[in-house]
C-alpha cells in the first residue's frame, strides 16, 4: 500500500503489509549471510539487518512514477520497493537473469521499471544523481519524488553538501534519507562528524529537516509521509535522518572491534521487527497466527528466489565487451 | 565556405541541437547570464531561456553528477566544465556514474550526457589551470572521448556528441577557440564520431595528432614539404575512443614511418599507446622506430621560456619527422 496520503492509516492490512515487508528483508539478508558462507555469493556483501523499518516505512509514501537512488546497502530497499526476490538474488549469484544481468552483483542493482536506480557503491556518489532525476522533473513538469537513501558516512563527503545546496536552492522535489546507524564502516559518528546531530547540518541548507526512531515503523511512514507531501506540494527538498542501527557487522569481513557486544545487544531489544509486531498484537491489529503466516509464506518466496537464482545461467562469456556503450546512433 | 570561430563553431552545434530536441539542455558555471567563461555559450540563454540554459554555482562534483541522473531520465544534458582540470572535483562522477552505469545495470540504464570545455594548455596560467586530460578519460571503458582541432570537426562532432545514446567527454582547446576555419553552411552538418580524418596525404611518413596538436603536427608538414621535401601524411584522429585504429594503420603501411604529437605528458599518454598498436598491428611495416613528441614530463611552469620549452613545438615534430626518416 504505497501512495500519496499525509497520515498512516493503520489498517489490519496495512499492519500486515508492513510487518511482511520487515520479515522478507531480515529473511533475504539471513539468507544471503548463509549463502555466502556456502560461496554462493561473494565479494562484497553489506547486510541491512535491524534497519528493515526504514526501507519498509519510507516506500509506503512513494508512488510507482517517484524514483529510489540506494546505497551498496541496497537489497532491503530493492524488496521494499516492490522488485521480485528471484531477480535480486540472481543478482547475488551473478547470474544473467538477476536485476542487473550479474553484472552489478549485491552493490548495483537495478529496475527501471520500478524506477529503481541503484545501487551506488560510492559513498554519496547517488546524492547528485538523485538531485539530477529531481531536476529533470521539474524541468519537465512532470510532478515526481526522488527518494535518496545514504549513510551517515556521507554526510562528511563533499558531495552531500553539494547536493543539500543544489536541492534547496533550486527548490527540487528530493526527499533525502539519512540512514544514520551510528558507525561508517568502523568509525563511530562523533570520531567523524563535529556535529553529531546530521538532520541540523540539513537545516543548515534551508530545508526542513527532521530526527526520526529509524528502529519504529509507524514512526518512519509517518514522517516519510509528510515529508513526501510537502515535497508533492513543490515546497522543495526535505531531511529525514533516521536513528537506527546495524546488527550485523558491515560486511562479511570486519570482526567489529570498534563497538562493545553490549551496546549491540541493547540496540537488538529495540529490533523493529518484535517492536512492530508486538504492538499491533497489543493493539488488536494483528493476531498471533499472522506472524506464523507471514514466516510461511516468506520463507516459500525465499525457497522460490534461491531456486531461480540457482537455475540461471551465467553471462555468455561471448558478452563480456555487451554494454560497454550502446550502439545505436540515432541519424 | 564560410569562416567560423571554433567558439561560434561549437555555440551553433548547441544552439541548433538545442532547437530540434527539448530535451537538450546546457548546465554549468557561468553558462548562462555571463555567457561562457570563455564566451562559447553567447546568446543561449537569450533564445533558450533558464530553464534550459542553467546557471551552477561553483560546485563541479554537484552538477556533474545531477547532469547523469538528469540522463539516466532520459534528458540529454550537456555540462559544462568552465576548465578540465576543474572537472578532477567531478571526475568520481563521470567515470564511476557516467561510464559505469550502462555496464554495471546489465544494460538497463543509459547515459547520454555531453561534459565538454577546454582542456590542455593554456596561456601563462600556470600548473592547476594547464594540463591535458586525453589520456586520463581515454582509459575508461564506457566513454566517448572527442578532441576535435577545427571548426568544422568541433561542430559536427558536437552535435554528433549531442545526439550520441552514451556519456561523451568533449575536450576543447582554449588557445584555438579564436581561430577562424571553414565550416558547412548546413544545419545538418555532423561528423561521425570514431572516425579520423587523413588531413593531408603523404607518402614518406604518418604524423599523427589530435586537438592543438594538429597546430604543431601541420606547421611541421607545411616546413618539411618545402625545405626537406619530406612529404608528411598528416592524420588528425578526432575521436580518442574509440579509436580509428585502421586509418592509422592504413597510413602507416602506406608511409612505414610514424610520429604521434600530443600535448600530454608522455608516460602512459595517448602517444604510447598509439605506438602499441601500431608495433602490434603493423610491427613488419616499420622502417623506422616510431616517435613521440609529447609535452615535457613537468608540471606547466608560469614562466613564459619554461612554458614554451615544456609544450611541442613545429621544430620538435620537425626533428622527430626527420629522425624517423634518418634525414
Amino acid at each position: 500500500m504505497t501512495g500519496t496520503d499525509e497520515k498512516v492509516h493503520l489498517t489490519r492490512e496495512h499492519c500486515l503489509d508492513l510487518l511482511r515487508q520487515m520479515v522478507r528483508i531480515r529473511r533475504f539478508e539471513e539468507k544471503c549471510a548463509e549463502l555466502y558462507s556456502g560461496q554462493k555469493i561473494r565479494g562484497f556483501l553489506h547486510l541491512y539487518i535491524g534497519e528493515e523499518a526504514v526501507a519498509a516505512g519510507t516506500m509506503q509514501a512513494l508512488k510507482p512514477d517517484d524514483a529510489v537512488v540506494a546505497t551498496y546497502r541496497e537489497h532491503g530497499h530493492a524488496l521494499a520497493r516492490g522488485l521480485a526476490m528471484g531477480p535480486v538474488m540472481a543478482e547475488m549469484y551473478g547470474k544473467v537473469n538477476g536485476a542487473s544481468r550479474g553484472r552489478g552483483g549485491s552493490m548495483h542493482i537495478f529496475d527501471r521499471g520500478k524506477r529503481f536506480l541503484g545501487g551506488n557503491a560510492i559513498v554519496g556518489g547517488g546524492l547528485p544523481l538523485a538531485v539530477g532525476l529531481a531536476l529533470a522533473d521539474k524541468m519537465q513538469g512532470r510532478d515526481r519524488v526522488t527518494a535518496c537513501f545514504f549513510g551517515e558516512g556521507a554526510v562528511a563527503e563533499g558531495e552531500f553538501h553539494e547536493s543539500l545546496n543544489l536541492a534547496a536552492l533550486w527548490k527540487l522535489p528530493v526527499l533525502f534519507l539519512c540512514e544514520n546507524n551510528l558507525y561508517a564502516m568502523g568509525t563511530a559518528l562523533d570520531r567523524s562528524e563535529s556535529q553529531t546531530d546530521i538532520h541540523l547540518k540539513a537545516a543548515s541548507y534551508n530545508l526542513p529537516s527532521r530526527q526520526v526512531d529509524g528502529m519504529d515503523v509507524v514512526a518512519v511512514e509517518g514522517a516519510a509521509r509528510e515529508a513526501a507531501a510537502s515535497v508533492r506540494r513543490g515546497a522543495g527538498p526535505f531531511f529525514l535522518e533516521f536513528r537506527t542501527y546495524r546488527f550485523r557487522a558491515h560486511s562479511m569481513f570486519d570482526a567489529q572491534l570498534y563497538r562493545e557486544k553490549e551496546e549491540v545487544e541493547q540496540w537488538k531489544e529495540n529490533d523493529p521487527i518484535p517492536r512492530f509486531a508486538d504492538w499491533a498484537q497489543q493493539a488488536d491489529l494483528l493476531h498471533p497466527a499472522d506472524k506464523e503466516a507471514i514466516e510461511a509464506s516468506v520463507q516459500a518466496e525465499l525457497a522460490e528466489a534461491v531456486a531461480f537464482a540457482e537455475a540461471g545461467a551465467w553471462e555468455p562469456v561471448e558478452d563480456l565487451q555487451k554494454f560497454v556503450t550502446m550502439d545505436e546512433v540515432p541519424a | 565556405m564560410p569562416k567560423q570561430t571554433v567558439r561560434e563553431a561549437l555555440r551553433d552545434a548547441m544552439a541548433e541541437e538545442m532547437r530540434a530536441d527539448e530535451n537538450v539542455f546546457l548546465m554549468g558555471e557561468e553558462v548562462a547570464e555571463y555567457e561562457g567563461a570563455y564566451k562559447v555559450t553567447q546568446g543561449l540563454l537569450a533564445e533558450f531561456g533558464p530553464r534550459r540554459v542553467v546557471d551552477t554555482p561553483i560546485t563541479e562534483h554537484g552538477f556533474a553528477g545531477l547532469g547523469v541522473g538528469a540522463a539516466m531520465t532520459g534528458l540529454r544534458p550537456i555540462v559544462e566544465f568552465m576548465t578540465w582540470n576543474f572537472a578532477m572535483q567531478a571526475i568520481d562522477q563521470v567515470i564511476n556514474s557516467a561510464a559505469k552505469t550502462l555496464y554495471m545495470s546489465g544494460g538497463k540504464m543509459r547515459c547520454p550526457i555531453v561534459f565538454r570545455g577546454p582542456n590542455g594548455a593554456a596561456s601563462r596560467v600556470a600548473a592547476q589551470h594547464s594540463q591535458d586530460y586525453s589520456a586520463w578519460y581515454a582509459n575508461v571503458p564506457g566513454l566517448t572521448v572527442i578532441a576535435p582541432y577545427g571548426a568544422a570537426d568541433a561542430k559536427g562532432l558536437l552535435k554528433s556528441a549531442i545526439r550520441s545514446p552514451n556519456p561523451v567527454v568533449f575536450l576543447e582547446h582554449e588557445i584555438i577557440y579564436g581561430r577562424s576555419f571553414d565550416v558547412p553552411d548546413d544545419e545538418d552538418h555532423t561528423v561521425p564520431i570514431g572516425v579520423a580524418d587523413v588531413v593531408k596525404e603523404g607518402k614518406d611518413v604518418t604524423i599523427v595528432s589530435f586537438s592543438r596538436g594538429m597546430e604543431y603536427a601541420l606547421g611541421a608538414a607545411a616546413q618539411l614539404a618545402e625545405s626537406e621535401e619530406i612529404d608528411a601524411e598528416v592524420v588528425d584522429l578526432r575521436t580518442l575512443r574509440p579509436l580509428d585504429t585502421e586509418t592509422v594503420i592504413a597510413s602507416v603501411q602506406k608511409t612505414n614511418r610514424l610520429v604521434v604529437v600530443e600535448e600530454c605528458w608522455p608516460h602512459a599518454g595517448m602517444a604510447a599507446d598509439i605506438a602499441a598498436i601500431i608495433v602490434d598491428e603493423a610491427f613488419d611495416y616499420l622502417d623506422a622506430p616510431i616517435k613521440r613528441v609529447s609535452a615535457v614530463d613537468v608540471p606547466m611552469p608560469y614562466a613564459a621560456n619554461l612554458e614554451t620549452l615544456m609544450l611541442p613545438s613545429v621544430e620538435r615534430v620537425v626533428e622527430a619527422v626527420k629522425a624517423v626518416c634518418y634525414r
